[in-house]
């Protein structure tokens, strides 16, 4: 990277590595973020030169693609140095001490070595402290393995060079069963739907009960009759691998080790719904699953599953490209995600109209995430009775959880929709829980009262988030940390969530000092309502649930203070204290 | 009926809320019929009695103000906070998004003969920023206006004696 | 095609919103980032009304035959009441020195709601002011994030002077030019984009503070009767 830093000074060079990006990455407004991407990773930054180039070549204002870099956390103005480290900083990697790691690269890194931040969850918390190293995840960082990657920042060495097993994350795959258990379909799932015909195909799928497993639950079946029932020419297959949902990582095995389902089940809907190009659009955060993604895809091309008369089937053509993302949770949001897949700011869209009837530039859209699109493999070969046997009348089937934070074996646990909580939480090693913030932070913070309750669409959030906090934790921490969150990750957009979600910060943050007081209690809640009726969108509308949760179900942890708390006095002087300390203020 | 007893301030603010008041010129003495004034600026009493009502014109500037609010709150039954600047911050929060330092130096040290920053320890210490009132304690009922008028205060006050809630006519609304 | 609000029946024209068939009947629901010339994007969330339980923007959604909705409710009250707090809070609106005060949406729209605090502390952000352009002064001070500059910049004016930049709090308006100034744009005083803003961030240079207190559009009458500052 810092050879590459040289070019930013040279306006030709600039130009190169535009003229490069937009060979490889395409021409149109939609591969603005894919050429951003790639001219940061040769220029290791995004000066307002480099800005420039791409406005000019892409035949944009500025300003627009100013915007769009300033949107994304992981685009970045200023060279970073040697090292762009990012460190996850979700409750589970806070209370796995990634204080310690933080204070350790950060004096390390200080003064031009590197840059050290935050981000929230990177896909690594069942092997918290983790961060991303120049993007490469360096999971476990502590003790050796943290003093191991200082010994190699100091001695300047690049990340591609530093030894496998740092990077080397773990699958922690602690149950599998259906889904996990798949082999890498080769075609066989597409030819069992195809022996079936469409038609008979979306009974299939409808009988087996599959719903959106992102945590929205819409039946898959219904998404996709949607799409194929569209008087259009031309349809869209999406697939969101954005999970960026804190705490989560499931997706991230599903594609290291089960990318063939996933491929096939898109080729599956792709058929089905007569659509010629899929999509995966891949958080930033799993950059480094990429090569391997792009092998598989090349292989299953080679193979005739992939492109042009698949399977020999003349006029059976569809390809799949996969699109990065940049840093930014609204984009797990099905129409923020073909906002970003258009190469726009990732802001959600007014809905109606729905992705099914205007989605990717405007055509009709499936958007399912990646594990959805893997069990549509399982009704092709199994028939909807089969995959339906599973499960309760409402959430049929399996369901992978991503297991973290105070268990003794945290990883992913594939069992069926409906299981206990309770029953999770022994299998996972869990004792003296006191809380399990289910389905991500938008999820539920659940209470012991509420363990035994089932994990599906009809009850416990079945998103596949499962945090675990034990006796010991600080509830308002946990909600602090979602509630920053929020305020960093709302897309602002819209008044209720844009400034709501700072207010809430704020509060929350008091509560966590001991200064909140009755009003600043009743405020909370009637924040987190006023969030969930007026947001624009999802996030805003699940940004208040967990403080909610929390201050229903665990009030002993929000003190309420004395009115004289109300506003830190000594924190207010202490500009005016040091001035007056540096003797007289005279110059 | 006995006379309930006000007491007024006014802190980061202009006096201007204060001049309003006495706008009301005769009706005044309808005024006085209702209340006794208690610590004000224009009584020039100093020490304070339990009051029905406080009215603090302006926002915390300094640690002084804080003690002040404080004091307002601890001895008043109902604090308003009356005015702009003890609604918003108003004008002397536009230095609220300057570091102290800075806003100093700009002041006392550029340009201006015999540079020097005040630093006697007898004047009270400027906060980071100027708080509107119900940053600082928690308010009863608020009065906007630069400054409201003489009929706005006045009705204000008869609507807080006769326990109705604040409501005032489209005309006696500003922010201005 | 009709539908009731509030109980009262109005007429509506297919393809109408809510909203664009209340202000066709002269029934006013309070908005900010709307405008007739200019297609509606729902962000201030001001124009939420109720319809069988839910929430939802007048100014997006669309009329359907005998569809009841509620507008003038206690609930949306309060709700539009905090949206407007939290707008005021969260920029710096210091009414007694704005050169747009008396002429102001937001503004108007507080007396409207009898706001009489802004409720949540203050953000007091620090935002920058463009004093580039040759005819104009950009505060954005007073920037509610409303887009309308964008947007009429865009479709009306078709020079794309303004962009949204930034993200979440950061999220702000800014000129589209390579140093984000406005001087630097093909930006001029008559463009539509100039006199769209609700509030008081596009300000005339050599002119200011011409109407005198009192005489001013929402000194004379709440804003249902004396409409949009920007229409």
């Amino acid at each position: 990277m810092t050879a590459a830093q040289g070019k930013a000074a040279d306006g030709k060079t600039i130009q190169t590595v535009v003229r490069t990006a937009m060979r490889r990455c395409g021409t149109g407004r939609d591969a603005l973020l894919a050429v951003l991407i790639h001219v940061q990773r040769h220029m290791g930054h995004l000066p307002d030169e480099a800005i420039a180039a791409v406005a000019t070549a892409m035949r944009l204002t500025h300003g627009e693609v100013a915007g769009v870099v300033s949107f994304y956390a992981f685009f970045h103005q200023e060279p970073f140095g040697l090292y762009d480290c990012r460190l996850a900083d979700n409750i589970i990697e806070r209370h796995a001490g990634n204080a310690a790691v933080q204070e350790r690269l950060g004096t390390l890194l200080k003064g031009g070595l590197g840059t050290l931040s935050t981000t929230s969850c990177i896909g690594l918390s069942d092997q918290a402290p983790g961060a991303l190293i120049d993007g490469a995840p360096i999971p476990s960082l502590k003790d050796d393995r943290l003093e191991q990657v200082v010994h190699l920042m100091e001695k300047e060495i690049p990340v591609a060079r530093w030894p496998g097993s740092l990077s080397r994350v773990k699958p922690n795959v602690r149950r599998a069963d259906r889904i996990l258990q798949q082999q890498a379909w080769q075609g066989e799932a597409l030819r069992q739907a195809m022996t079936q015909g469409a038609a008979a195909f979306l009974e299939e799928l409808e009988l087996s009960g599959l719903r959106g497993m992102g945590g929205a639950g819409f039946p898959t079946a219904r998404k996709w009759h949607s799409v194929r029932e569209a008087a259009v020419t031309e349809r869209v297959v999406v697939c969101n691998a954005d999970e960026g949902e804190p705490g989560t990582f499931k997706d991230r095995v599903l594609l290291q080790r089960h990318a063939a389902a996933l491929f096939e089940g898109m080729t599956i809907c792709g058929w089905c719904v007569g659509a010629r190009h899929g999509f995966v659009y891949l958080r930033g955060e799993y950059r480094y699953l990429l090569p391997i993604l792009q092998r598989k895809l090349a292989a299953r091309r080679r193979a005739g599953l992939l492109g042009q008369g698949i399977l020999g089937v003349q006029g059976f053509d569809f390809d799949i490209q996969i699109r990065l993302g940049a840093g930014a949770y609204v984009c797990g949001e099905e129409s923020a995600l073909l906002e970003s897949l258009e190469g726009k700011r990732g802001v959600p869209r007014p809905r109606p109209p729905y992705p099914v009837e205007a989605g990717f530039q405007a055509l009709p859209t499936v958007v399912n995430n990646v594990e959805t699109l893997s069990a549509a493999c399982l009704v092709a070969v199994h028939g909807g009775a089969w995959y339906a046997a599973v499960g309760t009348a409402a959430s049929r089937g399996t369901k992978l959880f991503s297991v973290s934070g105070d268990c003794s074996r945290p990883g992913v646990y594939e069992l069926p929709m409906g299981t206990p909580l309770q029953e999770l939480l022994q299998l996972a090693g869990a004792h003296r829980t006191q809380a399990v913030q289910m389905g991500g932070a938008s999820g539920a913070l659940v209470a012991p009262h509420d363990f035994g309750e089932p994990i599906a669409f009809e009850a416990l959030p079945p998103g596949g988030s499962v945090m675990i906090f034990d006796q010991s934790r600080s509830i308002s921490g946990i909600v602090h940390n979602f509630a920053c969150f929020f305020a960093h990750e709302s897309c602002g957009f819209c008044t209720p969530c844009r400034v709501g979600t700072r207010l809430q910060r704020d509060l929350v943050h008091k509560f966590t000092l001991g200064h909140g007081d009755a009003a600043d209690l009743s405020e909370l809640k009637e924040l987190g309502l006023l969030m969930g009726r007026a947001s624009h969108c999802g996030l805003g509308q699940s940004a208040g649930r967990a403080v909610g949760d929390a201050l229903q179900y665990f009030p002993e942890h929000f003190p309420i203070a004395s009115p004289d708390a109300f506003v830190q006095l000594e924190t207010a002087l202490e500009q005016a204290r040091a001035l007056r300390q540096a003797g007289g203020h005279t110059p | 009926m006995p006379k309930a007893r006000l007491a007024t301030v006014s802190l980061a603010g202009c006096f201007g809320c204060h001049m309003s008041l006495l706008d009301l010129d005769e009706a005044l003495f309808e005024l006085a019929e209702l209340v006794e004034v208690d610590r004000s600026p224009l009584t020039d009493i100093r020490t304070m009695n339990d009051c029905d009502i406080g009215f603090i014109e302006g926002g915390c500037a300094n640690e002084d103000n804080v003690h002040v609010a404080r004091l307002f709150r601890k001895k008043c039954r109902l604090v308003c906070a009356v005015g702009a600047c003890a609604v918003t911050g108003g004008i002397p929060a536009l230095r609220n998004n300057i570091p102290l330092a800075e806003l100093l130096a700009t002041s006392y040290l550029q340009d201006v003969v015999d540079p020097g920053i005040p630093n006697d320890p007898e004047l009270p210490m400027l906060l980071d920023k100027v708080y509107p009132i119900h940053e600082v304690i928690r308010v009863d009922h608020t009065l906007p206006g630069c400054p409201p008028s003489a009929q706005a205060i006045a009705l204000f006050v008869k609507q807080l004696l006769a326990h109705e809630p604040v409501s005032l006519p489209y005309k006696e609304l500003h922010y201005d | 095609m009709r539908f009731v609000i509030d109980g009262m029946t109005i007429e509506a024209q297919a393809g109408d919103t809510i909203l664009t068939a209340c202000r066709r009947a002269g029934y006013y629901i309070p908005h900010l980032c709307f405008h007739g010339d200019l297609p509606a994007q729902g962000n201030c969330r001001l124009c939420l009304v109720e319809s069988k339980g839910r929430l939802l923007p007048s100014c997006l959604t669309k009329v359907t035959d005998g569809m009841e909705v509620a507008s003038a409710t206690e609930q949306l009250h309060t709700l539009r009441l905090r949206l407007t707090q939290m707008l005021f809070v969260e920029g710096n609106h210091i009414c007694p020195s704005c050169e747009a005060s008396g002429n102001c949406m937001l503004q108007a729209l507080g007396y409207r709601l009898g706001l009489l605090d802004n409720h949540y502390p203050q953000f007091f952000p620090r935002r920058p002011l463009d004093a580039s352009h040759p005819q104009m002064i950009l505060d954005f001070n007073r920037c509610i994030q409303c887009q309308l500059c964008v947007r009429a910049s865009d479709q009306l004016d078709q020079k794309h002077a303004f962009v949204v930049a930034g993200r979440g709090g950061e999220a702000h308006i800014t000129a589209s030019s390579s140093n984000g100034q406005l001087g630097s744009t093909s930006f001029a005083a008559t463009d539509h984009a100039a006199g769209i803003c609700p509030v008081g961030v596009f300000l005339g240079k050599g002119v200011g503070y011409v109407t005198p207190i009192g005489e001013r559009r929402y000194d004379r009458a709440d804003i249902a009767q004396a409409g949009d500052r920007n229409a």
